[in-house]
C-alpha cells in the first residue's frame, strides 16, 4: 500500500501543467502587471497611474523604484515623503520575495529575453556570451558615478528597462524598437546578454537578494540524476551548482546566490522534483530516496 | 606570503585581464553616456517645463520620469519626451505654440509629482514661471505696424497685467497711434497662451526659458537714481552751475557761435 502511494507520487509521469506551472504563473504576473498599467491609457480605467519608475495605485498607494531614487540621491536631490514611502514599500516587498523577482516576474523586457533564450535552444544558436557576468555590477557602479558627476539621472536617459514601458504607456512605439534590439542581440549575438550580464537594474535588485527571504532550494538533491535540464533552462546557471552538488561539502541546498531570479523554471523542468520554493533559512533536505527504490513487483 | 603556483598565477592573470577589460568597456559606455547627458541637459528653447519646475539641471535630477503630472493634467497638455525628442528622455514638457498651459487653480501636475521636481511650495498658479513671453519680432507684429490685432493681449490670463498695450506715436501715418504690447516679467507666468494665439504664420511673441529671455545686471551694479531715492540725497558731489572764467564783456555760445561779445 505504502509503496503504491509513493509510486503514484514520484514515478508518475509529470503532467504538462507541472512542467510549466511556474512559467505560467510568471507570465501571468508579467502580463497582469503590464495590463494594470495599460488599463488607464488604453481603456481609461485608472487603477494604476504612472509607470515602473513611480506610480500611484487607486489614488492611495505610492510606489517608487529604489534604483531611480538612489540615482536621484547621487545626483544631489533629496527624497519627498511620498517617494520615500514608495521606496520603502517596494524595498520591503523585494526583501520578502527576493530581489530579482523584479526581473523575472515584473520587468517587461524579460519576456523578450526569455523568448530569445528559448529560440536559441530551439534553433541551436550557439554563440557564447561576449561579457562576463559581473559586467552589470560595474555598470551599476557607473550609473551612480554618472549621476554624481553629471548631477542628473544620466542612466535614465537610456535605461531600456524604464524606457520601454514608459514608451508603450505614452504611445511612443520607438521604445518597442529598443526592446526588439535587445531581443535580437540576445538571440543572435550574445547569450543571455541583457538580463544575465549587462542590466544594472537587475544587478541592483540582485543586491536585495542578499537578504531576500523566498529562495529556491534543491531540497531533494539526492534525487538528482545529473540530467542537466535545470542548468540548461536556468538564465543564471552558475547559481545552481553549489546548492545542488553541495551535499558532500555540507553546503546548504538553498540557492543563496544573489543572481538567482526566483523564476522557478528549475522547479518546472526537473523530472525528479529536486527543487522547491522555500524560505532562506530552511536548510533541510530529504534524504529519503524514493526514486532509487525498486518498483514493486 | 602564499606560495604562487602556476594555477593561481593563471587564475589571477585571467581575473585581472577580465576585470581590466570590463572596466575599460564600462568606462567607454560611461564616457558616451556623459556626452549624451551633456546634450540632454540643454532643454530646447521651445520646450517648456510644467509649473513649479526647478531649474533645468535640478529638475532633471529630481524628476523620476513617472509621468504622473502628464496623467493628472486635465487638458492633456504635458507629454513625456521619448528618446528621439530633444528634451531629456522621459521628462515632461509642453510646447506653447502647439498647446499652452491652462493654468489650473489647483495645479494638479504639481500635486501629482511624487518628488521635488515640481516645487510643492507653488500654490498660486499666478506665481508660476514656466518661461517668459517675449515679443521677439517687431518687424512682423501687426500692432507694431499700427494695426489693432491685440490678440496676445486679449488672450492673456492676466489681462492688462502680464501684457499691457502702450500707446506710441505712429510715425508712418503721422496721425495715428501704435499700441505696443509690452510683457511684464513680474506678472507673466509663461503659460504660452499669447504664443499659441498669435495670428502670424510664425508667432511674433514667443515664450522662452527665463534664462534666455532675461538679462541680469552685474551684481555690483547700482541704479544711481534708486540709490539717491533710498539715501534721500545724491551720493555723488552735487552738480554746481558751470561758470567760464572769461574776460569781462565776453560770453561763450554753446550753439556754435563760440566766443561772443556781450
Amino acid at each position: 500500500m505504502h509503496t503504491v502511494i509513493k509510486q503514484n507520487l514520484f514515478e508518475r509521469k509529470r503532467s504538462w501543467l507541472q512542467n510549466y506551472k511556474w512559467l505560467i504563473f510568471r507570465r501571468l504576473s508579467q502580463i497582469t502587471i503590464f495590463s494594470l498599467f495599460m488599463l488607464g491609457p488604453w481603456f481609461d480605467i485608472w487603477i494604476i497611474k504612472g509607470n515602473l519608475s513611480s506610480s500611484l495605485t487607486l489614488d492611495v498607494l505610492p510606489l517608487t523604484d529604489p534604483f531611480i531614487a538612489i540615482q536621484s540621491l547621487f545626483a544631489g536631490q533629496s527624497l519627498t515623503t511620498v517617494a520615500l514611502t514608495g521606496v520603502l514599500i517596494i524595498s520591503l516587498f523585494y526583501i520578502l520575495v527576493g530581489g530579482r523577482v523584479y526581473c523575472s516576474w515584473v520587468c517587461p523586457i524579460n519576456i523578450a529575453t526569455d523568448c530569445a533564450s528559448w529560440l536559441r535552444k530551439k534553433f541551436n544558436i550557439k554563440s557564447s556570451s561576449l561579457f562576463p557576468r559581473n559586467t552589470r555590477y560595474w555598470l551599476l557602479a557607473m550609473t551612480f558615478i554618472m549621476a554624481l558627476i553629471t548631477g542628473t539621472l544620466s542612466w535614465e536617459l537610456i535605461n531600456p528597462v524604464t524606457l520601454v514601458q514608459r514608451g508603450i504607456i505614452s504611445g511612443l512605439w520607438i521604445s518597442v524598437a529598443i526592446m526588439l534590439m535587445i531581443f535580437l542581440f540576445d538571440l543572435l549575438i550574445s547569450r543571455d546578454a541583457w538580463c544575465g550580464h549587462i542590466c544594472p537594474v537587475g544587478a541592483f535588485y540582485s543586491l536585495f537578494g542578499r537578504i531576500g527571504l523566498i529562495r529556491v532550494s534543491a531540497y531533494h538533491r539526492d534525487n538528482c540524476n545529473d540530467c542537466m535540464d535545470c542548468f540548461v533552462v536556468c538564465p543564471e546557471e552558475q547559481v545552481i551548482k553549489s546548492a545542488l552538488r553541495g551535499a558532500k561539502n555540507n553546503i546548504s541546498p538553498v540557492i543563496l546566490e544573489i543572481n538567482c531570479t526566483n523564476c522557478g523554471r528549475c522547479i518546472d523542468v526537473c523530472d525528479k522534483n529536486v527543487f522547491k520554493f522555500t524560505h532562506r533559512f530552511n536548510h533541510s533536505t530529504t534524504s529519503f530516496n524514493f526514486l532509487n527504490q525498486e518498483p514493486p513487483q | 606570503m602564499k606560495a604562487t603556483t602556476p594555477q593561481t598565477n593563471i587564475a589571477r592573470r585571467r581575473f585581472l585581464s577580465e576585470t581590466a577589460r570590463t572596466v575599460c568597456g564600462v568606462s567607454f559606455v560611461g564616457l558616451g553616456l556623459g556626452f549624451y547627458t551633456q546634450k540632454a541637459l540643454s532643454l530646447p528653447a521651445t520646450s517648456l517645463r510644467p509649473p513649479g519646475a526647478l531649474n533645468e539641471k535640478d529638475f532633471q535630477a529630481a524628476c523620476v520620469r513617472c509621468g504622473l503630472c502628464v496623467r493628472d493634467c486635465p487638458y492633456n497638455i504635458l507629454k513625456l519626451a521619448d528618446i528621439i525628442d530633444q528634451a531629456a528622455t522621459g521628462t515632461p514638457y509642453f510646447e506653447a505654440r502647439k498647446i499652452p498651459c491652462e493654468m489650473c487653480e489647483d495645479i494638479p501636475c504639481v500635486v501629482a509629482c511624487p518628488t521635488n521636481a515640481l516645487d510643492k511650495s507653488l500654490t498660486n498658479i499666478d506665481d508660476a514661471r514656466m518661461g517668459l513671453a517675449v515679443l521677439i519680432d517687431q518687424e512682423t507684429c501687426l500692432n507694431f505696424q499700427g494695426l489693432r490685432c491685440d490678440v496676445c493681449h486679449r488672450v492673456c490670463p492676466l489681462l492688462n497685467e502680464a501684457i499691457t498695450l502702450e500707446p506710441q506715436h505712429n510715425t508712418r501715418s503721422g496721425k495715428h497711434a501704435l499700441f505696443i504690447p509690452v510683457v511684464h516679467s513680474d506678472k507673466c507666468t509663461g503659460c504660452g497662451k499669447c504664443e499659441r494665439a498669435c495670428v502670424l504664420e510664425e508667432a511674433a511673441i514667443k515664450v522662452l526659458p527665463i534664462s534666455l529671455a532675461k538679462g541680469e545686471l552685474g551684481h555690483h551694479y547700482r541704479w544711481g537714481w534708486k540709490e539717491k531715492e533710498k539715501a534721500g540725497e545724491s551720493l555723488v558731489t552735487p552738480d554746481v552751475k558751470h561758470q567760464y572764467n572769461l574776460p569781462e564783456g565776453l560770453k561763450y555760445d554753446h550753439a556754435g557761435e563760440g566766443l561772443q561779445k556781450e
